[in-house]
């Protein structure tokens, strides 16, 4: 009786649990090939008008150029630093271990806003000026945790007599890095660089306080959001940031399965 | 004391008053051994005996709290993994996975520097050794275990070590991979003439493979011999119980001297045994053992010059052999013989009464 009440209701239940999430992330694409500038339904008929204003727009042009940057530095320091973190963490007992994972791991949970604020008061107080460089930094906090998190389950399924085999075979411990714990550890890395990359790339509330003159994509965005006119050219923008977030998240996880496949090693992912 | 095995008489590894300390716990304790050139040695013992932890510390993968280890007649004190003429072959393999089985193999030669025909045919010749010419460009997901096992053998063989270090290296394996294995490896080594030593918890691998053994219980060796002499003539209980059954009977000193003990007991009567190395006399009692297949039955007519009657209490059948319970009026616990069974023992009733036969020779004293 219950199994009979349950099969019927609980996939109904999913079904619209996963449209109320989605439905309106799809509305994006949707309108941005839309003629109109008005988002409402009926569609007016369909146009490629908002994507093609898009490229003569310098200052938008110029934000992407920014977020690229930043996304690129915030997702190599995060995994450098992650990967020592990593390595750190699965290697070694050493006192203070546990506070500092926590340590690590607080920008999760803590409410951006305050990051940014306290990050702002801080830069100020030492008179560091705003650029790109003070978002990267509040970008390679925020992204260290999801960084760890990928790099950690990497490091853990890897069996320490690899190197030891390596040591044994003559290798010194730089080259043992270089030629057998990188490489078995690749799969991991790119899936911090790509994760740490997707979430620079969209993250507001430490790039509006640090950046500064120089915008990223998501502060563009939020200013052009005043612009009743300027809407459907950044349902266009949004659409090819969502698209690409996807794709690189996609091509991570692909890149991840196929490479523990090969490699016999469980790699470790946030989609695991 | 002169070495009965020794292959050419020259110290490889001499291991002097080594202990490792973890924290409180002591792995090992003052341990001291010579393991000679071009010997089959092997470091047997129960799990967290020290064994592993010995091998690790001459690789050189972990350091002593006290004592020394010089490899052909150098200290190793401070000598870090990759400067020690040992290579090793350990139990999880520890094959590269991003390499196929070449580059596995090469991965050492590739320090050398060697020209590329020179490294090319060093690679072969391993692989040959090893009989695994044809699997080079396998990657190690497309191994099986004995493969892999053949692999890192290669691996390490490859670099012409002068001592090769085995951890546990056919735990891995089904039965009878492990047997065949066991021979191939002993093999190898005859035809290599290198300096095997094997960690096992097996005895009978250590028993089938090695040119001598020492038995290890609680960070300390227990006792260095052959198979033959560890086996019938182990010095200690433990010993004797780890290797195999053994029947232990109690027995008073009757008379000693420094190389021989008169033992006195009921049931086998006096007996002169050799005096185990390390022996005190004690209160007057020592414990005397012997191999329940140095039990012999006596069928019918049989007649033994040393025999002891008793009563057969249970049987039990395993193939080629028969185990028979059997209690002995003057002793406290019954005996357990084995017996092959192409005359009928497994045809004995439990409730008859027999003899049994033994040669004094077999009978050992053991130390506590």
């Amino acid at each position: 009786m219950m199994k009979a009440l349950t099969r019927g209701w609980l996939p109904g239940y999913a079904i619209l649990y996963i449209a109320f999430l989605y439905l309106p992330v799809m509305l994006l694409p949707i309108f941005s090939v839309n003629s109109s500038p008005i988002p409402v339904f009926p569609l007016k008929g369909f146009s490629m008008k908002w994507y093609e204003s898009l490229w003569g727009n310098d200052i938008m042009l110029n934000a992407a150029r920014n977020t690229l940057v930043v996304g690129t530095a915030s997702a190599l320091v995060a995994t450098i630093l992650g990967i020592c973190a990593a390595r750190a963490i699965t290697r070694y007992r050493f006192t203070g271990k546990r506070p500092m994972s926590g340590v690590i791991m607080a920008p999760l949970v803590l409410p951006e806003i305050i990051i940014a604020i306290s990050l702002l008061l801080v830069l100020l107080q030492f008179g560091l000026g705003l650029s790109l460089m003070t978002v990267i930094v509040g970008h390679v906090l925020i992204c260290l945790p999801y960084s760890i998190t990928v790099l950690v389950s990497g490091f853990e399924g890897f069996d320490p007599s690899f190197e030891e085999a390596s040591a044994d075979l003559g290798e010194t411990t730089f080259g043992t890095i270089r030629r057998v714990t990188l490489p078995m550890m690749m799969p991991a890395i790119v899936s911090s660089l790509l994760v740490s990359f997707t979430i620079s790339l969209d993250e507001f509330m430490v790039a509006f306080f640090l950046s500064g003159r120089e915008p990223t994509l998501p502060i563009y965005i939020w200013g052009q959001l005043r612009f009743a006119a300027k809407l459907p050219a950044v349902l266009a923008l949004g659409t090819i940031m969502l698209v690409g977030s996807l794709v690189l998240l996609t091509v991570a996880e692909m890149y991840r399965r196929r490479a523990a496949r090969k490699t016999l090693t469980e790699a470790g992912g946030l989609f695991a | 004391m002169p070495d009965p095995n020794a292959q050419t008489g020259k110290a490889m590894i001499e291991i002097s008053g080594v202990t490792r300390k973890f924290g409180a716990f002591t792995a090992l304790d003052r341990v001291s051994a010579t393991i000679n050139e071009g010997e089959f040695f092997s470091l047997l013992g129960p799990s967290g005996c020290g064994k592993t932890t010995l091998l690790r510390l001459i690789a050189g993968f972990d350091q002593p709290t006290e004592g020394g280890i010089t490899i052909d007649g150098q200290p190793m004190e401070g000598m870090p993994a990759n400067r020690r003429p040992t290579n090793m072959v350990f139990q999880s393999y520890a094959i590269f996975p991003h390499m196929n089985v070449q580059e596995n193999v090469a991965y050492g030669l590739k320090r050398m520097r060697l020209d590329k025909a020179e490294e090319k045919r060093r690679v072969e010749e391993a692989l040959t050794q090893v009989e695994l010419g044809h699997l080079g460009k396998r990657r190690a997901n497309e191994l099986s275990g004995g493969q892999r096992q053949r692999v890192a053998l290669a691996r390490a063989l490859v670099m012409r070590p002068k001592v090769l270090l085995l951890d546990e290296p056919l735990s891995a394996l089904d039965k009878k991979l492990r047997e065949q294995m066991q021979v191939e490896l002993r093999h190898l080594q005859k035809q290599v003439g290198i300096t095997f030593i094997l960690v096992t918890h097996d005895q009978y691998e250590a028993l089938a493979m090695s040119d001598r053994i020492a038995v290890m219980f609680d960070g300390q060796i227990a006792q260095v011999a052959t198979p033959k002499d560890i086996y019938q003539r182990p010095v200690t209980r433990q010993v004797a119980d780890f290797l195999g059954g053994m029947n232990f009977v109690s027995a008073e000193v009757a008379a000693e001297n420094g190389t021989s003990l008169t033992l006195k007991t009921r049931g086998f009567g006096q007996v002169k045994t050799e005096r185990p190395e390390g022996f005190v006399v004690n209160g007057g009692t020592a414990t005397l053992g012997i191999r329940p297949e140095r039990l012999r039955v006596l069928w019918d007519d049989d007649r033994s010059e040393n025999e002891i009657a008793g009563r057969v209490v249970d049987r039990h059948y395993f193939g080629e052999i028969t185990h028979l319970i059997v209690e002995i009026p003057d002793l406290e616990t019954p005996l357990s013989v084995i017996e092959t069974n192409d005359f009928g023992a497994d045809d004995i009733p439990v409730g008859s009464q027999i003899r049994l036969a033994f040669d004094p020779d077999a009978l050992v004293a053991l130390r506590d």
